[in-house]
């Protein structure tokens, strides 16, 4: 105990570890050791949760003119606590008409989901849960069992607005995870590898990978951010819950905490894709020209969240600012525009390496 | 098999939906019934009445200076102008004419309520197509016109400024001074404006080519105001049958011919600018004369049939009165700009998608109050 | 601001004569020359005045109901965008337990609602109207509030 508090250690994974082992028996410490790290993610994503929420109410003011919530805490630091703390303590309303399984699995189809993406990230060189070496395919994978959820909830709430709201959020959601997955694959051929910590290595030696890869990376990364923000149902793309047409879609018949599943989870996902952009394109936890090289885990902890930080500002920059496409716009966007482009770059990056012209 | 044949195997059905009368984004308590077969529209009816008042039957018991009180309450966006238009209505049976100075500062005020309803309107087109932040852009130049009517006319919303005879008191000795300050700030922040919707790829194509509205059908459904000017129909009354000072200053008649919901958007923009024109026009030689004209205490009209016409900031507001020589009239009617341009919603939006009649309902900008009276 | 070409009253009155018969005209009392038409010619009266080259009257600005104390009836708001005169054409009814009237919607679209609202406050009946339904009150509602002989202790203020 005394070593934690005294000097912060170089490597904080390696004495825990090593302090765990020494008092227990080699299962118990394993058994203690994941829960330790399934407590640190949930941790984590309840934070990240809240505090994105906060985030995304003082960047909306300060793009309409207004100051956000300035009440509860100093610059309104507790407010979404306030939030957390008021739904939780809502009574959970619901039809007697809907279909009760589905209508209580689905919230936690969106929130496991979130949760395994954010456990493969490398948030440092040593902080990354689960290094496998399908990484990306992992993530992948993951993500689009989102979908599941919103569809199930909007069909098991036995309403209309529901309905066509899961309905369209399940298309749009299908339509883009092709444009998604065709960039990530364009920075894979580049990276060589499909596993996290290679792909931040090859960065570490080769400079980040949006820089290799010039033009063609470039035209993935707006590709991404395009289709990144339309699988989370964001606006531009929001008409899943655009209120001005239906209510609230698919999470209508929701309320109390169920509702603030959901709800985090929406701005979870925002993190995840960040994440994504930010692991693929400019370098995880690297410094920028290698400043602070070999200082460990404090400093590449805060490089990632303000890479991260600052593609979610961008995110919400988009939301406030542009209006929202009609569904039919939407699909053309993908099905005629994006997944050609996103094609033909893939060819593009695969000509510029086989020709030797990355930096 | 052929798409009939499939289409009969895969039968979809139409359903009911309503839309409204309590909607996060209806203009008030309008309930639509709409028949849709997946996102496609087939009907819709407007159902009306969530907040008649009867105001026409009150009429007929209340005195001419207690009507004025009950017309801002119709469009109340444009209450000033409605204000006018009974006015205007009562002066021309009693045969009385008021002086230049009334006219002149009727003319300014009415400019200022249609530039403060239009941005309203600017603000809430923007939130119902997703664009949430012009609400908040429009609302705070509105604040700065209602404050110039606090301290002229004593009230924000419903003004009640205009009476038979003239207006209620003189204005307030820093209105022109803060008018054209008003002027010279909204000069700047107007094409800020156009440049945040108007040049806007995502908007453009959710406006463009939707709810297209031809000018026979605009003549024939009576349809007026910004929205006929949209679609070609020369329906200003400001220009054709002018009242107050509206026939010595020098203001374009904006006319589209597209008729689609991105032009009717485009005339309310330039509306704007002729507006500001025109106050800038009038507010540096405001002449002087008598505030009200000596009315007697209890108005009775001759006998007779009495019409006049103005023009909102939605439309053609009618005044018909029939007096029969009483102190109270014996029939009032308005003819609403609002209940027509309604009667050509279900028209143009048989085959549109949802998200079209949300913005072709944004570009029409209804008032229902207005419309149910 | 009178536009030379607009048609004089007299003109109009004698072009509108021959539409029908027992047309009686009047300009006392009123702005706009005044036309009563016998209910039976009104439809065959309407759409003459809209199709008239001479006259074209394609834009009705004001569709009242009215209650006459006796008679029940509709006022027309008549006006031509392209020639610039405006005319009113009554019609009225005698029968108050039964009132009816033909629709003019097929020759200006906007008298879909405005015979509505006419039908919903006053009970006047429209032939051929698409789909003649009570509008502002409810379906169940009883009695039509723009007469003057409605009575209704609930809801009214008689000073």
């Amino acid at each position: 105990m005394n070593l934690l508090i005294m000097n912060i250690p170089l490597n904080i994974t390696g004495t825990i570890h090593d302090w765990i082992n020494s008092i227990m028996p080699q299962t118990a410490a394993n058994i203690t050791e994941w829960v330790l790290i399934a407590v640190a993610y949930l941790a984590l994503f309840a934070v990240a949760g809240l505090y994105l929420v906060l985030l995304e109410r003082k960047v909306a003011a300060w793009f309409q003119l207004r100051l956000g919530p300035n009440r509860v805490g100093p610059w309104g630091l507790f407010q979404t606590m306030a939030d957390a703390l008021k739904l939780v303590s809502k009574e959970l309303t619901s039809n007697d008409r809907i279909d009760k399984f589905l209508y209580n699995l689905a919230p936690y189809f969106v929130i496991v989901t979130s949760l395994t993406a954010m456990a493969v990230f490398p948030y440092s060189e040593q902080f990354q849960g689960f290094d496998i070496n399908i990484g990306v395919f992992f993530l992948f994978a993951i993500s689009s069992i989102g979908v599941i959820g919103i569809l199930v909830a909007g069909w098991s709430s036995n309403n209309k607005f529901a309905l066509i709201g899961a309905m369209r959020s399940g298309l749009q959601t299908i339509s883009y995870e092709l444009s998604v997955g065709l960039s990530i694959l364009t920075m894979v051929l580049l990276s060589g590898s499909l596993q996290l910590s290679e792909i931040v290595e090859v960065q570490r030696t080769g400079g980040w990978l949006i820089w290799q890869g010039h033009i063609p990376a470039i035209i993935a990364f707006m590709i991404f951010m395009i289709a990144g923000t339309a699988e989370t149902n964001r606006a531009p793309f929001d008409l899943v819950e655009a209120e001005s047409e239906l209510g609230a879609g698919f999470h209508t018949e929701y309320s109390g905490m169920k509702f603030a599943y959901f709800f985090l989870a929406e701005f979870i996902n925002m993190f995840i894709i960040a994440s994504i952009a930010v692991v693929l394109f400019f370098g995880a936890w690297l410094s920028p020209f290698g400043i602070t090289e070999g200082i460990t885990w404090f400093p590449e902890v805060l490089w990632f969240l303000i890479k991260v930080l600052l593609i979610i500002f961008l995110m919400m920059w988009f939301r406030w600012t542009f209006p929202r496409l009609r569904v039919d716009q939407l699909l053309t966007l993908e099905w005629k525009y994006l997944l050609p482009l996103n094609l033909v770059n893939l060819l593009l990056m695969a000509i510029v390496i086989w020709l030797n012209w990355t930096i | 098999m052929t798409n009939q044949e499939v289409k009969n195997k895969i039968k979809t059905e139409e359903y009911f939906i309503n839309m409204g009368p309590q909607h996060p984004a209806a203009h008030g308590v309008l309930r639509l019934l709409l028949t849709i077969d997946g996102e496609i529209i087939k009907n819709v009816e407007p159902d009306l009445g969530y907040i008649h008042r009867s105001i026409e039957k009150m009429c007929e018991r209340d005195s001419y200076q207690q009507i004025v009180h009950l017309t801002d309450r119709m469009d109340y966006l444009s209450s000033n102008i409605n204000n006018e238009a009974v006015c205007l209505t009562v002066e021309k049976a009693l045969e009385l004419e008021v002086s230049d100075r009334v006219k002149v500062i009727r003319t300014i005020i009415s400019e200022l309520t249609r530039l403060a309803s239009h941005q309203l309107w600017w603000g809430v087109m923007g939130m119902d197509l997703g664009a949430l932040t012009t609400y908040f852009y429009a609302f705070r130049d509105r604040e700065m016109i209602n404050d110039i009517f606090e301290e002229t006319c004593g009230a924000r919303l419903t003004m009640n400024y205009n009476i038979p005879g003239g207006l209620m008191f003189d204005i307030h000795p820093n209105f022109v001074q803060r008018t054209k300050d008003f002027i010279t700030h909204f000069k700047t922040k107007l094409p800020e404006y156009d440049r945040l919707l108007t040049g806007n790829v995502i908007f453009e194509k959710r406006t463009k080519g939707v709810g297209i509205l031809t000018k026979e059908d605009a003549i024939s459904f009576g349809v007026s105001g910004p929205v006929a000017r949209g679609s070609g129909f020369a329906s200003d009354v400001r220009k054709h049958h002018p009242y107050s000072a509206y026939d010595r200053v020098d203001f374009k008649e904006i006319l589209f011919t597209e008729g689609d919901t991105y032009s009717r958007y485009q005339v309310r923009m330039a509306e704007m600018w002729e507006s500001m024109s025109i106050i800038e026009q009038l507010i540096d030689n405001i002449p002087e004369g008598a505030i009200q004209e000596t009315t007697k205490a209890v108005i009775k009209l001759p006998k007779g049939e009495f019409y006049q016409r103005v023009e909102t900031a939605r439309g053609e507001l009618g005044v018909y009165i029939n007096s029969d020589g009483n102190k109270n009239p014996y029939r009032v009617k308005f003819r609403s700009p609002g209940f027509s341009n309604l009667s050509v919603l279900n028209h143009i939006s048989k085959g549109v998608k949802i998200a079209d009649l949300v913005a072709t309902m944004a570009s029409f900008d209804f008032v229902i109050p207005d419309i149910d009276r | 601001m009178l536009n030379q070409k607009i048609m004089k009253n007299e003109d109009l009155q004698n072009i509108i004569n021959g539409f029908g018969t027992d047309l009686e005209f009047s300009t006392e009392a009123s702005e706009f020359l005044n036309v009563v038409v016998p209910k039976e010619q009104l439809h065959s009266v309407c759409s003459q005045l809209k199709s008239n080259p001479d006259l074209k009257f394609n834009y009705a600005f004001c569709i009242t109901g009215m209650d006459w104390g006796k008679e029940l009836g509709v006022i027309y708001h008549l006006e031509s965008t392209e020639l610039k005169h405006q005319l009113v054409v009554k019609v009225m009814t005698d029968d108050r337990e039964n009132p009816t009237l033909d629709s003019v919607h097929d020759i200006w679209q906007t008298a879909d609602f405005h015979e509505l609202e006419v039908y919903d406050f006053f009970g006047i009946k429209f032939n051929n109207h698409p789909k003649l339904r009570r509008l502002f009150l409810t379906p169940d509602w009883d009695g039509f509030p723009l007469r003057k002989d409605y009575v209704d202790e609930a809801n009214m203020i008689v000073k």
